[in-house]
């Protein structure tokens, strides 16, 4: 069985959650004291990933860090539809890669206000902030585009892929680090249409939204 | 507990509220806090630095121009030192003159308790708004739904609310929880009591799936930073011979990551202590009791006065 080194509050470790809930993957989870008490960075940790840093997953002994390659591996063995990582399609697959590394962009600037204000992590908030909300100008044209091609997900196509699940917590969290999505309405579409996937699960302080009307 | 220094300092700096002023505050759980090295913060707006000094002992002075973040402390040099405790596995210190030391909790004293800070969270409200959401348990099948409340079982048994000895105390308050801590392996009845012996501090005392008889204690300790921003400290006094420390504190740390986006939405931030000023769902018997007792004492800093005294 999977088991995933997990900190509840880890945009990062939420990824890996929510793709293997609604891969409906059954996995096993090690709670990690990531903070206060820092032990991704003890040496009983750095056995584990020197790196000192979650999440990490390990499958039966195949040990991977790095939350977007952890989601790449994931969807490549559990998803036996191959869209969530669609390896068949080169101009998708390139696209899905690309929106992975956007994603890296909100890590950087969307979870790191998040961690100053809610953590006290030694950031520059106002420089974050301004950086996420370049990006999320960047994401919110991207998906009004999308809608105008009927399409309703990061990269094109019918489906969603792991590009979705890589953006979506940073956003839904980014009021946590006092930046709004007010500006953005095709943002706040997409993330209604992500809360609203079969398996879809939420993390500690995203709202739920209605259910969708049958 | 010892008072190391009892000057008087910030008072002339900080709000126009001596309630506010004399008061203990916990600025840091004291295992958090770096040896030797200045971290600087603000209480009740006032800038203020600490670090632990290189015994261990904790040290709070009010910030200075030659002690910038990070450096380095030598305890002879500081202009204007702090008072500070070191109770509860943190530091408090204060910029007032508060009434002798801090309010008592004898559960600490039992050696099989684990006693931790399940963590310090930023979160952009204000002291009395963040202890009336600790108090209030209307909210809890509404925003921690599976957890600590579950709809349709929103009712909450009538219960009474008391004044012992200048504190707050609601007793008998039961509520269906379907997960009410970290040990629990099946939804139950739970009693509360809730506690307010300091106007941002408020504990509760809860039935634990570990022991018929004594109680879990959950404590919230408010770090304002100024009237629209804290720091929150969640304090765990608790009988759990099972779950890890992580194990604990992603417990609380869930709850209270729920909390936080409905504390940051609250307009204003300063908690009104009108009866009338807001929609009766929020108007819970201990929140009510609780802003009637702000009220009484005079809190001004923080919260909305009440409009016709
Ligand atoms: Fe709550």
């Amino acid at each position: 069985m999977i088991r995933l080194y997990d900190y509840l509050l880890s945009v990062n470790c939420y990824k890996q959650r929510l793709l293997l809930s609604i891969l409906d993957v059954p996995y096993e989870r090690v709670d990690i004291d990531f903070y206060p008490g820092w032990e991704h960075k003890g040496a009983e940790f750095r056995k584990i990933n020197p790196l000192g840093h979650i999440p990490v997953i390990d499958d039966d002994g195949y040990v991977l860090w790095d939350a977007h390659a952890i989601l790449v591996y994931l969807a490549c063995k559990y998803d036996p539809s191959g869209s969530w990582y669609p390896t068949s399609d080169p101009q998708r697959l390139g696209e899905v890669a690309s929106w992975m590394l956007f994603a890296e962009g909100t890590t950087n600037t969307a979870s790191a206000a998040r961690l100053h204000v809610n953590l006290g992590y030694d950031f520059d908030l106002e420089a974050c902030q301004a950086g996420a909300h370049r990006l999320f100008r960047v994401l919110d044209e991207h998906l009004w585009f999308r809608e105008q091609q009927g399409q309703a997900w990061v990269a094109s196509g019918e489906s969603p892929t792991i590009a979705d699940i890589a953006l979506f917590g940073d956003v839904a969290l980014s009021e946590d680090g006092g930046i709004s999505r007010l500006d953005y309405p095709a943002l706040r579409r997409w993330t209604e249409r992500v809360q609203r996937l079969p398996g879809f699960i939420d993390m500690p302080g995203i709202f739920p939204v209605a259910k969708a009307p049958a | 507990m010892t008072i190391t220094n009892g000057r008087r300092s910030g008072a002339a700096t900080g709000p126009a509220d001596p309630v506010a002023i004399d008061q203990w505050y916990a600025i840091t759980a004291l295992d958090e806090i770096p040896i030797g090295r200045t971290v600087r913060t603000e209480l009740l707006g006032v800038p203020m630095s600490y670090c632990r000094d290189h015994d261990g002992s904790p040290l709070a002075w009010l910030t200075q121009d030659s002690l910038p973040a990070g450096a380095p402390v030598d305890a002879r040099t500081l202009h204007a030192p702090l008072p500070t405790l070191a109770d509860y596995g943190y530091l408090w210190t204060t910029v007032g003159e508060p009434d002798g030391g801090l309010f008592d909790i004898p559960e600490t004293a039992e050696p099989d308790r684990r006693i931790l800070n399940a963590g310090t969270f930023g979160i952009f409200t204000s002291g009395p708004r963040a202890v009336e959401n600790f108090l209030d348990m209307g909210h809890l099948p509404f925003v921690h739904p599976g957890v600590l409340g579950q709809q349709p079982f929103t009712e909450i048994v009538d219960y009474q609310v008391e004044y012992r000895s200048s504190e707050i105390y609601a007793v008998n308050c039961l509520i269906f929880q379907p997960k009410a801590a970290a040990a629990s392996t099946s939804g139950q009845m739970v009693n509360y009591t809730f506690r307010v012996p300091h106007p941002l501090c408020a504990l509760l005392y809860k039935s634990t799936p570990e022991d018929d008889v004594r109680l879990d204690v959950i404590g919230l300790f408010v770090h304002p930073i100024d009237d629209g921003r804290v720091r929150a400290h969640l304090f765990n006094c608790l009988l759990d011979t099972v779950n890890t420390d992580g194990q604990l504190r992603r417990f609380q740390q869930g709850v209270l990551a729920q909390d936080k986006p409905i504390l940051e939405n609250q307009v204003p931030r300063q908690l009104p202590l009108d009866p009338d000023a807001e929609a009766p769902t929020r108007a819970d018997k201990t929140s009510n009791a609780y802003r009637r007792w702000l009220s009484d004492l005079g809190m001004t800093y923080g919260v909305v006065a009440r409009s016709n005294s």
